[in-house]
């Protein structure tokens, strides 16, 4: 019935018909061209897209190279640790995991969004650190939310023991996280978020070295994140050990020699330029900063008015004081003045309309005892007879008022005043009258502790200066060494002829300080049996006139200066003291004496065949992780060496403290917490004292 | 006419259509089995071998009854189709996968919005055949929307957008080849575009993520966890595979389940990535065979419902062609059409095979009346 219905001729449109058809071969040239365009043209972007997705790095950090001493003991070491991360792209809502993560792992939850916030542009599969030192608690923590929290991940990694109480802190360093800014920085274009790199001292210098190479092992994981597979391991490369240039004993006797005193004590070996001991007070502790210090700590640290962080043996710019006059002494004598100038000091004298005065009245006054009483009248005559020029031109000759290319980050130039430079910056003339104060180290002029110690290093051994460094320079790749050199510009090494003459009235006048005599400004610091010379310096922080009617407290007081040599020709050791507001420079001279003291009774020691003491076992190993909330060797309380202790005396508080602790490198800092202190340890201090016969 | 009944043979039957259908039904099963070979779905392979036996049969079967016949039986099966349809969502429905779209009958799930997509051809190549070729009036025209409409309103609160969209190529087709003139056509876009944008913006028709998943394949970056990770995971495996793609069960898109539901609606992505692009363009070479035959078959059908019918089926399998693969290069929303002949699922496979038994049926008769 239906077919009768239709009629035969009635029939579709064979345009239409061809118009569906052309349609559809449109259609399908658009797939092919899409397929085209994905499979061909950009196979290799989406080859990589699926790597992306289903191989996921699991990192293998390299261990940071370990610093040893120049004897090869251990100073920065590495311990166990464990660290949580959270790769995001295995949970679904973070976000929402975040109040239970940060309960969980005891963290703050607004940072832990800060943490998150600053790896949003990564990857998901890129783990984010999110927690160090985990504890059992902790760990246990995430292992009991695996289900819950498949974002968390543990991973073993090595992290940084630096030696407690801020030991040789400013020297060394220490490592932090690399931040946003840093990683804009062409410096650290190698770097990731999240990679721990040294942020100040020899950490910082010899980051490239140190740092190793991370490595990861590579796994096929499904689309839940479970591992399907294994595809391979790129092996880490451990970083580069270092052999610093630093002499644990000397360094310790230092740090004990300064105390909690404010201020900076270089010892170096003026034949080398190596550092034996570098110590910046108030210092810090290290161990607080790997790999996140908190924010509390961190500002008390910024905002101390005595700058915990900043490294005053290279970064303090100071006015000498009289420690200048060595250098006048060399500028006189070289240019024939100095000899034949003899000076009656009535306790100062008159200049272009103004008094200078002198401290003391020290009458008929030569070269030969014009540098052992300090007298300024004899100084600001020669400066006078000298003028500027020629004071600046031999200051710059020996390096003051430039960086001395210290292989430490930051080192600060200082100044030195020069007709020129008044010109170029006060657009003024020099007056005359500015010459006599630059005579005694005062005015304008500014150096730095190692300033110092290069260039009366450099007097003392005949005109050869050196450049100061802290890690021996043969041990490192010579591309690195000559990179170093270039980004570490400075005087360097240097030779300045000096007349045998100068040379030896110099350092005789200078030998003559430390022995006693009426006027002898260091003869508290004689030492018997050792040949120390030197120069004391006590610079004003503030005019007489200004000081004559405000009340005096210890921020007004002068800083003091010593800086010594031993022998006083040809020097093997240097050691320059500053103590900010000491007062009296007699007591940077006795400060510097102990260093001396106890680096002369170890090379005789050595020299008599006598083995040094075993260092100390320390007490409670073990109990590292039972007290976490422990924080000895804060910065806030002290480095826990008090001062006012010239002698370490046994059972003397805080002093046997330290000395208990015998060996500072590699004990975490909250061992102090269990350092002995009873009576019981006092055998144990006794033998802990450097050396003892075998 | 029943002399005309025992003359006919399968000597007229097409042939290399079913070539063509059994080729890409031999790519489906392989490729089923390397999605599925490591997986609890291992063996679908199987099921869906005996899916293609039970819809060759069921082709066969469909070829030997006149189509004028099945025409004629068309509004019965409509309206059971509705029924059925009604059914699904009352409380006898069957509900999975976040939607209510199977009738539970004895151990198989029944999909009764893919049968109805049959019906709804024949129902509409009669309508229009009835009406001749001549052009149509508007009344004409609403009713062939209602028509249409009908089971789409009630597919959609399954819900499934998917099946609710295949239903309309076969409207196009039918308004197109039925006789709708340049004029009214305009008009309809016009009222059309108004429609959808209000729709669109309404709220109330679409579900958040209907939306989400129709708009996120523009910028599937912007929302990788979220609707754009199926587009984007789908683009990794096509583009990943390459000119030879990784070999059989080797996708690693495919195996780390990176791909959604890679034996069903994202086949073709795993195919692609498995075999590459030769192996993508000789599946869409077989497709573009398969319409081209069948679109010939229409122009040789006796009589004018023949070709309505036939066409009818053109118009769904290119839609879904076109969706489904525009869907795993990203250039179509996701919508959840599977591909014809290659997707996994009874429901698909029934359809496909009795639609194309339907055509078989019209180019057998092309020489009788």
């Amino acid at each position: 019935m239906v077919s009768g219905k239709y009629n035969r001729d009635e029939k579709l449109s064979t345009v239409k018909l061809a118009v569906v058809q052309y349609g559809i071969l449109v259609m399908m040239l658009a797939l092919a061209a899409g397929l085209w365009h994905l499979q061909v043209l950009n196979v290799s972007n989406f080859r990589q897209l699926a790597q992306q997705n289903r191989i996921r790095q699991v990192p293998i950090l390299a261990p940071r190279g370990k610093l040893f001493d120049r004897y090869g003991r251990l100073v920065v070491d590495n311990y166990p640790s464990v660290s949580c991360f959270l790769v995001r792209e295995q949970s679904h809502n973070v976000q929402a995991d975040l109040p239970l993560i940060a309960r969980g792992l005891n963290l703050d939850q607004d940072q832990l969004r800060a943490t998150l916030h600053r790896y949003r542009s990564e990857p998901g599969y890129r783990p984010i650190p999110i927690k160090q030192d985990v504890t059992p608690d902790e760990q246990a923590f995430i292992a009991a939310h695996r289900n819950e929290l498949p974002e968390l991940e543990t991973i073993a990694v090595e992290r940084r023991l630096y030696p407690p109480n801020g030991f040789a802190s400013h020297l060394i360093g220490y490592v932090g996280e690399v931040s946003e800014n840093d990683l804009n920085n062409p410096r650290f274009a190698y770097y990731q978020p999240g990679d721990v790199v040294g942020k100040a001292g020899v950490e910082e210098t010899y980051d490239e070295l140190l740092r190793g190479q991370d490595g990861s092992r590579d796994v096929i994981v499904d689309s839940h994140g479970r591992e399907v597979g294994y595809f391979g391991t790129q092996h880490a490369t451990p970083g580069r050990d270092l052999k610093l240039t630093v002499d644990i004993d000397i360094q310790r006797a230092a740090e004990l020699a300064l105390g909690d005193r404010e201020g900076a004590i270089v010892a170096m070996d003026p034949r080398t330029g190596e550092i034996l001991a570098m110590v910046s007070h108030p210092s810090f502790d290290p161990n607080a900063f790997a790999v996140r210090i908190n924010r509390t700590e961190w500002d008390k640290l910024i905002t101390d008015p005595q700058h915990p962080l900043m490294n005053k043996a290279i970064q303090a710019q100071l006015a000498p004081g009289s420690t200048f006059k060595i250098l006048m002494s060399v500028a006189g004598l070289q240019e024939g003045i100095a000899q034949n100038l003899h000076v009656f000091c009535n306790g100062g004298a008159d200049f272009y309309g103004h008094y200078f005065h002198c401290d003391r009245h020290h009458g008929a006054e030569d070269i030969n005892t014009a540098i052992p009483d300090s007298c300024d009248t004899f100084f600001y005559t020669l400066a006078d007879k000298l003028g500027i020029d020629r004071i600046s031109q031999y200051a710059k000759e020996f390096g003051l008022g430039e960086k001395t290319g210290i292989d430490l980050p930051e080192e600060e130039p200082g100044l030195m005043p020069s007709a020129e430079w008044v010109l170029r910056t006060y657009h003024h003339k020099w007056y005359a009258g500015e010459t006599i104060s630059v005579g005694i180290g005062q005015g304008a002029i500014e150096v730095t502790p190692i300033q110092l110690a290069r260039y009366i290093a450099g007097v003392a051994s005949d005109g050869h200066l050196v450049r100061p460094h802290v890690v021996f320079q043969d041990q490192l790749p010579a591309g690195f060494r000559q990179a170093l050199l270039e980004s570490f510009p400075g005087s360097g090494n240097a030779y300045v002829p000096i007349d045998q003459q100068t040379w030896i009235t110099i350092t005789n006048a200078m030998a003559q300080i430390t022995e006693p005599g009426p006027f002898h400004t260091a003869s508290s610091a004689h030492l018997d049996g050792i040949d120390l010379a030197g120069k004391t310096g006590t610079a004003q922080v503030i005019s007489n006139a200004t000081l004559s009617h405000m009340a005096k407290t210890e921020q007004t007081r002068p800083n003091v200066w010593f800086v010594g040599v031993v022998p006083r020709r040809n020097p093997e050791l240097v050691v320059a003291v500053l103590w900010m507001h000491g007062d009296f420079s007699y007591y940077a001279a006795r400060i510097a004496s102990r260093v001396v003291a106890a680096y002369v009774d170890k090379q005789r020691r050595l020299a008599h065949n006598l083995t040094p003491a075993q260092a100390q076992v320390p007490v409670e190993v073990g109990a590292v992780w039972s007290a976490p909330g422990a924080s000895g060797g804060g910065v806030g309380e002290g480095s826990g060496i008090r001062g006012g202790h010239f002698f370490v005396t046994p059972g003397a508080g805080a002093g046997q403290k330290i000395v208990a602790q015998s060996h500072p490198a590699a004990q975490p800092s909250r061992q102090l917490k269990h350092a002995p202190t009873g009576p019981g340890q006092l055998g144990a201090v006794l033998t802990a004292l450097p050396w003892k016969k075998p | 006419m029943s002399q005309t009944r025992h003359i006919l043979s399968f000597r007229d039957f097409d042939w290399t259509l079913l070539l063509l259908v059994l080729m890409l039904c031999l790519i489906s099963l392989a490729e089923v089995s390397s999605t599925t070979v490591h997986t609890r779905f291992a063996s679908f392979e199987t099921k869906q071998m005996l899916w293609i036996a039970a819809g060759l049969a069921g082709m066969f079967l469909f070829a030997k009854i006149d189509y004028h016949k099945l025409l004629n039986w068309a509004p019965w099966a409509y309206g059971v189709g509705l029924l059925a349809l009604a059914a699904v969502l009352s409380p006898l429905g069957h509900k999975a996968l976040g939607g209510r779209r199977w009738i539970k009958l004895g151990p198989v799930l029944f999909q009764p919005s893919e049968y109805v997509k049959l019906a709804l051809i024949l129902v509409v190549a009669r309508y229009f055949a009835n009406l001749g070729a001549r052009s149509l009036t508007w009344k004409e025209i609403f009713k062939a929307f209602a028509l249409v409409g009908i089971p789409m309103l009630l597919v959609i609160k399954q819900p499934d957008l998917g099946t609710t969209l295949t239903y309309t190529p076969i409207l196009v087709a039918g308004l197109f080849l039925g006789g709708i003139n340049l004029r009214q056509s305009l008009i309809l876009l016009t009222v059309g575009a108004v429609l959808v944008g209000g729709v669109w913006s309404s709220g109330k028709f679409l579900k958040p993520y209907q939306k989400a998943r129709l708009t996120s394949f523009i910028n599937p970056q912007n929302d990788p966890r979220g609707a754009g990770y199926q587009v984007l995971q789908s683009e990794i495996a096509v583009g990943s595979g390459g000119i030879w793609g990784k070999g059989a069960e080797k996708g690693t898109q495919t195996q780390g389940y990176f791909l959604p539901v890679p034996y069903t609606d994202f086949i073709f992505a795993a195919f692609c990535e498995e075999h590459g692009f030769v192996g993508a363009i000789l599946a869409l070479l077989l497709y573009f065979f398969i319409l081209m035959r069948l679109i010939q078959n229409a122009q040789t059908a006796a009589d004018l419902p023949g070709s309505l019918l036939i066409m009818g089926i053109v118009a769904v399998l290119t839609f879904q062609i076109a969706v489904n693969v525009g869907m795993v290069i990203g250039f179509m929303p996701v919508t959840g059409i599977p591909l014809p002949l290659m997707s996994y699922g009874g429901s698909s496979v029934l359809f496909t095979f009795l639609a194309l038994g339907a055509a078989m049926n019209v180019r057998m008769r092309r020489f009788v009346n």
